[in-house]
């Protein structure tokens, strides 16, 4: 604490001035793209035609933003992502919150070798398994209600699926360190008190859970939003895609007008936008607790 | 941030506990069938999704399938598929070198930019945590995004970039279209977007760094960048591991920028892409695909070793 008083006292030196000034500039430049697709899409298709992109503008509107969200049909991407990205992360962190208790409350012998396999298929690249995954979808037959094609190909379940089976993996390994981290006199504890395993997991350690449960949430909720090859390619009917893979079919309709592009992109971006700045500590958290563990 | 800490190493038990507490979770039938199911349901969810394709692409690399008929209609061809992809697959060496290029040039600029930006922010000063948000911010973007935010900056006689060069008139280059500076223009996005990352990575693993080890060093003399390269670089060991399996998996994964901006043809060919155009293209290859991914997993795999070596081991001594 004494180091900031005395920084504050003493005047700025000039090592410090050259480093805000340095890191300005680079947030600055880290911001631009950004920024540009922002000036882009509040000027009007006639302004930029007329003056080019890099120019002062005559106006500024945001009819972009409502022509985008109507041409686009936005609304119904938005709520085909929110029906993947929602069940995807609940059960995503139910299941991987459930492994993790068992690995780290309990020894088995084979504990190490089913974190391990966990992990190592997180890892994995998407390729390596999406074409016979794509194969095995159009073999399992599920019910029309759920599937027009009668089968897991083409069907919203289907990238549910994936997506929690790809995801485990990461928030097991997150989780299960994080629960090592509480001591196993609480669990006695309430094992002595006759709890059973389940209450033990649900009314005991999930409870403790909750700053790992709410970083790995964020995390996931950006991840499966921004998802672009599950959907492209398990998903045919361009009418079921969530709205990145949908994206491409924007610019189908939208001609060239970049302006309109650029507030449809931002738009799209909005929702992890928001999640970004709303959660900032729980999204570098959830980061920093699957790569550092002590 | 706080989680940090919290998760430090744990204290190891003494032997004489661990054995007391082997007894004290012994359990009744019911509670072995809840475990049994809880452990059970996700470890079929992940086998069956993730490690049964896995599986199913090294089959099926043996054997030639349009993928429409059943099973029986499948031809075992043994290595034809390896062979032909290796000799004579005209987009399959292009690919292979853009991945290779991918790796080496996200492996340079966002690590060398992160590690130093870390080293930069790691220290009490006013705004850092503004710095810090500015510079993680393009992490919460789709790749896909990326495409679309980055095609702004690069078209031809609109974009950002040739404005500022002044070359939009008379025969502006192409960015995206040339086929000799496209990957270039990509990498330059991509690693926008992967620079916040490998700062976050390291800038945790700065902060577990005992400072006491720095003040050391400092007074017995040692300027800020012998303190950086001989203390503080050597403890970041194991960040240095997670950054690399990251940029690696990284760079076999990327495909979704490729694909928005030119379905990854003309200079923008991936091992991913590749692989992907044998289900959602024209021509449905089943063995030809999967000979490809599994190409691609064997390279993942030799990594993903690498890294459960370092994470798990670390977990056997303990």
């Amino acid at each position: 604490m004494t180091t900031v008083e005395k920084a504050r006292k003493t005047p700025l030196r000039p090592g410090r001035v050259v480093l805000h000034v340095f890191l300005v500039l680079t947030c600055l430049m880290t911001l631009a793209p950004l920024l540009w697709a922002v000036y882009a899409s509040l000027r009007t298709y006639d302004d930029t035609a007329r003056n080019g992109y890099f120019s002062l503008p005559e106006s500024l509107t945001l009819d972009n933003f409502s022509n985008a969200w109507n041409t686009g049909d936005l609304p119904h991407y938005y709520l085909n992502t929110f029906v993947i990205t929602l069940p995807a992360v609940i059960l995503t962190l139910l299941f991987s919150s459930m492994v993790a208790f068992g690995v780290s409350r309990f020894s088995f012998r084979f504990n190490l070798a089913l974190l391990m396999l966990f992990t190592a298929g997180n890892l994995l690249p998407q390729q390596v398994i999406v074409t016979p995954l794509w194969r095995l979808y159009r073999l399992i037959e599920v019910p029309e209600w759920i599937s027009e094609s009668g089968t897991l190909i083409d069907s919203q379940l289907g990238v549910v699926m994936i997506h929690i089976a790809f995801q485990i993996g990461f928030c097991t390994f997150v989780l299960s360190n994080y629960m090592k981290t509480i001591p196993h006199e609480l669990t006695e504890a309430a094992r002595v008190d006759g709890a059973s395993v389940f209450r033990q997991y649900w009314q005991v350690i999930l409870p403790l859970c909750r700053p790992a449960l709410a970083a790995l949430a964020t995390l996931e909720f950006t991840w499966i939003y921004n998802d672009f090859l599950w959907a492209l390619v398990l998903i045919q009917t361009g009418d079921k895609m969530p709205i990145t893979s949908a994206l491409q079919n924007l610019r189908g309709s939208f001609f060239t007008d970049n302006n309109l592009v650029a507030a449809g992109s931002l738009l799209v971006a909005l929702p992890t936008l928001v999640v970004f700045f709303t959660l900032q500590r729980q999204f570098v958290g959830g980061l920093t607790l699957g790569s550092t563990k002590g | 941030m706080s989680e940090k800490t919290t998760h430090g190493t744990p204290d190891s038990p003494a032997p004489r506990a661990r054995a007391r507490r082997k007894k004290a979770t012994a359990l009744g039938g019911g509670d072995k069938l809840v475990l049994g199911l809880m452990l059970g349901i996700p470890t079929l969810i992940h086998l069956a999704l993730v490690w049964v394709p896995t599986l199913g692409s090294v089959v099926l690399s043996f054997g030639s399938w349009d993928g429409i008929g059943g099973l029986e209609d499948i031809k075992w061809v043994g290595l034809q598929n390896y062979v032909d992809i290796f000799t004579s697959y005209p987009r399959f060496w292009p690919a292979f070198r853009h991945n290779l290029i991918w790796l080496v040039f996200l492996m340079v600029l966002p690590t060398v930019a992160g590690l130093f930006l870390a080293v930069l922010l790691d220290r009490k000063l006013r705004f850092g945590r503004i710095y810090q948000s500015a510079l993680y911010l393009p992490m919460v973007l789709s790749l896909a995004l990326v495409g679309f935010i980055w095609q702004l900056i690069y078209q031809p006689e609109q974009g950002l970039l040739n404005s500022i060069l002044g070359t939009t008139e008379n025969n502006p280059t192409n960015w995206l279209g040339d086929p000799d500076i496209n990957l270039y223009a990509v990498l330059v996005a991509a690693a926008w977007r992967h620079t916040g990352y490998i700062m976050l990575l390291y800038l945790a693993g700065l902060k577990s760094v005992d400072p006491a080890l720095k003040e050391a060093a400092s007074l017995d003399g040692a300027n800020a960048f012998q303190t950086f390269t001989r203390v503080t670089f050597p403890v970041l060991k194991p960040v240095n591991v997670v950054v690399f399996v990251v940029t690696v998996i990284e760079s076999l994964r990327a495909f979704d920028i490729v694909y928005i901006i030119n379905k990854g043809r003309n200079g923008l060919e991936l091992l991913s892409v590749l692989v992907t155009d044998n289900i959602i293209g024209e021509s449905s290859r089943i063995g030809w695909g999967s000979a490809l991914a599994v190409i691609l997993l064997l390279i993942s795999l030799s990594v993903i070793i690498t890294y459960l070596y370092q994470e798990f081991s670390k977990e056997n001594r303990a």
